[in-house]
């Protein structure tokens, strides 16, 4: 299988293409910080990826996409999976009271993976075939006080895919949505973790299934599907008053 | 946020990190000036040898950068744990020479406490197979030590708990097998005498540990099956990847009491009908049992759990051994998983745990009542000559350290030299008076 892989390095994204190299696939990696690019390339041809090509880009960057994705398709000629795992968790207190900064991440979290989405989306077409699997998250499925910037964008990017998940369909393209939970990541280091965190290889390990089973909506872990329908079946009077 | 080691006790509030790679450890480090800061990796030390204000994490620096299976070699991230790479050894007819009771330790954890396993007496600790590896050290720089290369820095850190630096990746000597399965041979002991002759005469055998019954007493002391392995020879080098079920929370700590692990040990002994048995086992099956139930520190309650693990010269064997048990049994408070096994010689390192002898590790449920016990069982083993394994305390006290570990002062020497501001230093270190517990 030929895998691009958008935001490798991200905790998610590097424990998926662990798998993806185990199992000896194609894959091709788009990150911002060089180093950490190649050692993860190293780290996956270990694995037994059967080969590991990355660029650096930074994905905030939407002008570059193009380049990026052309690149990819000269590489690998071909495309099974796209895998776009690029973002960041903002620092809403700050966002509150700072529209640039709160436009910054909208733009990573959000519009920079839908432009993303547009150009994957019209080489799959002429490719006739292939399967987007987009990293959301559950913060989109509700705005919530501790994290609507973040909810905000992400809920963004769902939506679109909802709706090009059926534009795709002619054209025997798969689109995946895969909502994470909390997950004990570099960057939720310093968080307090209860019974409800789960790991990047556990998550890893239920994309890799979900993608072959081409979900659409993928909770991961499960119980997360639960939780949100809780979460959003709280009447918002109740709701405005809770800040979970 | 809460953290704490696989016995769940002590329980400390520290501020936690996750870097990613050298560069955001280095900014951590030095942006930290007034604070203690250790090293964690898997998390699978028992008592708060990686626990300080503030704990890094090597979990994500878990990267390959090379494995040459021609030459056995592998090099990896710190945070890599050791059943990883033996699941990229093995298809390669390639093992771990020195592999713990669990396969989920990291690499950098192996070497900080320079671990031993079940061949102890034949090949030695972990560190003898390590080729090099790079620390960091307090000063940001990063210098790669190896048994020929900055020897005394090495021999302070192998075994040294994460007090020199922080280790970022190491080189790892493997060894070839024609198979995975292990030939295992178990004899029963009636008593303790009886099973540290056994071990003794089997000396030869390449892995070998005794499950003993510290619950037995009486003439039935120290009752125990010894478990004898080789490595067979029929070409099995699948990995096994089966991940077994995990205890979901902490179980009511009263389920584990004198009568239920009794029984236990009780039954575990009555299937065994046989004085002497072979079989071929898994080699997941021979070193990591208890791996196989996810999370079983569990099963001890919310209060966590003490392992306490010493050892005691060859000449004092028998009758220090006999003391402690006798102690335990007496007091009533022994552990369902208690392991005997023969120590081969000392190393270099200046704070490696094995000296020639024999070692017993005994779990035991945390009470209040515990610490008498404790401190009993430490007079025990001082006066024998022995020593407590630093991976695992959590409650010795600086006089005991420092009189069974005679190279302590040289360790203290050459940290001072390293990290002269104690920029590393964990509960443990400072308990036991390596470290003072602010900054100097």
């Amino acid at each position: 299988m030929k895998i691009l892989i958008i935001g490798a390095t991200s905790a998610i994204a590097k424990a998926t293409a662990r798998i993806y190299a185990e199992q000896g696939q194609e894959l091709f990696l788009v990150a911002r910080n060089e180093e950490r690019l190649l050692e993860l390339a190293d780290d996956l041809k270990v694995r037994g990826a059967s080969s590991a090509e990355y660029r650096v880009f930074d994905l905030a960057n939407t002008s570059q996409h193009q380049q990026i994705l052309d690149q990819a398709f000269d590489v690998l000629n071909h495309l099974d999976l796209t895998l776009i795992c690029h973002g960041s968790l903002p620092n809403q207190e700050a966002c509150e009271t700072n529209f640039e900064l709160a436009q910054q991440e909208i733009n990573l979290n959000g519009l920079s993976v839908i432009s993303m989405l547009t150009i994957i989306a019209s080489k799959l077409k002429t490719q006739g075939s292939g399967t987007i699997a987009t990293l959301t998250s559950v913060a989109g499925d509700r705005g919530r006080q501790p994290n609507f910037v973040y909810g905000a964008a992400k809920s963004m990017v769902s939506t679109y895919l909802q709706g090009l998940r059926g534009k795709l369909l002619p054209f025997n393209i798969h689109v995946i949505d895969i909502r994470p939970g909390l997950v004990d990541s570099p960057m939720t280091a310093q968080f307090e973790k209860g019974a409800l965190w789960s790991t990047p290889e556990l998550v890893a390990r239920e994309i890799v299934k979900a993608i072959a089973k081409k979900q659409h909506t993928v909770y991961t872990p499960g119980y997360w599907r639960i939780i949100m329908a809780v979460v959003c079946a709280i009447p918002e009077i109740l709701f405005k008053r809770l800040k979970i | 946020m809460k953290v704490y080691g696989w016995g769940r006790f002590p329980v400390v509030a520290a501020e936690s990190f996750a870097p990613v790679d050298t560069a955001t450890l280095q900014e951590i480090i030095a942006d930290k000036q007034n604070r203690a800061i250790i090293c964690r990796g898997a998390g699978r030390s028992y008592g708060d040898s990686s626990l300080a204000e503030t704990i890094v994490s090597s979990r994500f620096l878990d990267s390959f950068a090379e494995f040459n299976s021609a030459e056995a070699i592998i090099d990896c991230g710190a945070g890599v744990i050791l059943g990883d790479i033996l699941k990229l050894a093995i298809p390669k007819g390639l093992f771990l020479s020195v592999l713990p009771g669990t396969k989920t330790v990291s690499v950098g954890g192996a070497i900080a406490a320079d671990i031993h396993g079940k061949n102890h007496h034949i090949d030695g600790c972990f560190s003898n197979f390590v080729i090099s590896f790079n620390l960091l050290l307090a000063s940001g720089e990063v210098v790669q030590c190896s048994h020929t290369e900055n020897t005394e820095l090495f021999q302070a850190t192998c075994g040294g708990m994460g007090l020199t630096g922080v280790i970022l990746s190491a080189r790892i000597q493997l060894k070839e097998i024609s198979s995975v399965t292990i030939n295992q041979r178990s004899i029963v002991a009636s008593d303790l005498d009886n099973c540290l002759d056994i071990l003794d005469e089997h000396n030869e055998s390449k892995y070998s540990v005794a499950w003993i019954d510290c619950l037995a007493g009486k003439q039935s002391l120290g009752r125990s099956i010894v478990y004898l392995g080789e490595h067979g020879d029929d070409d099995n080098l699948q990995v096994k990847t089966r991940r077994g079920p995990s205890v979901p929370f902490s179980t009511p700590s009263f389920l584990l009491n004198k009568y239920t692990m009794k029984a236990f040990n009780s039954s575990y002994f009555a299937m065994r009908g046989k004085n002497v048995d072979s079989r071929a086992v898994t080699y997941d099956s021979y070193f990591f049992p208890l791996d196989n139930i996810r999370n079983w520190n569990r099963l001890y309650g919310a209060k966590g759990f003490l392992q306490y693990q010493l050892v005691i010269p060859t000449e004092f064997g028998k009758a220090g051994l006999r003391e402690v048990l006798s102690e335990v049994n007496s007091a009533g408070k022994g552990s369902f998983l208690a392991v005997l096994k023969r120590f081969g010689c000392a190393n270099e390192n200046l704070l490696s745990f094995p000296i020639e002898g024999y070692t017993l590790a005994l779990d035991f449920k945390y009470d209040q009542n515990l610490m008498p016990l404790l401190g009993k069982l430490d007079k025990i083993v001082l006066a024998n000559n022995g020593r407590i394994y630093l991976a695992k305390d959590a409650l010795m006290d600086a006089t005991t350290f420092k009189a069974s570990y005679p190279k302590w002062e040289a360790f203290c020497e050459l940290k001072k030299k390293v990290d002269p501001d104690n920029r590393f230093r964990s509960l443990q270190s400072n308990r036991l008076g390596i470290t003072a517990e602010t900054a100097q």
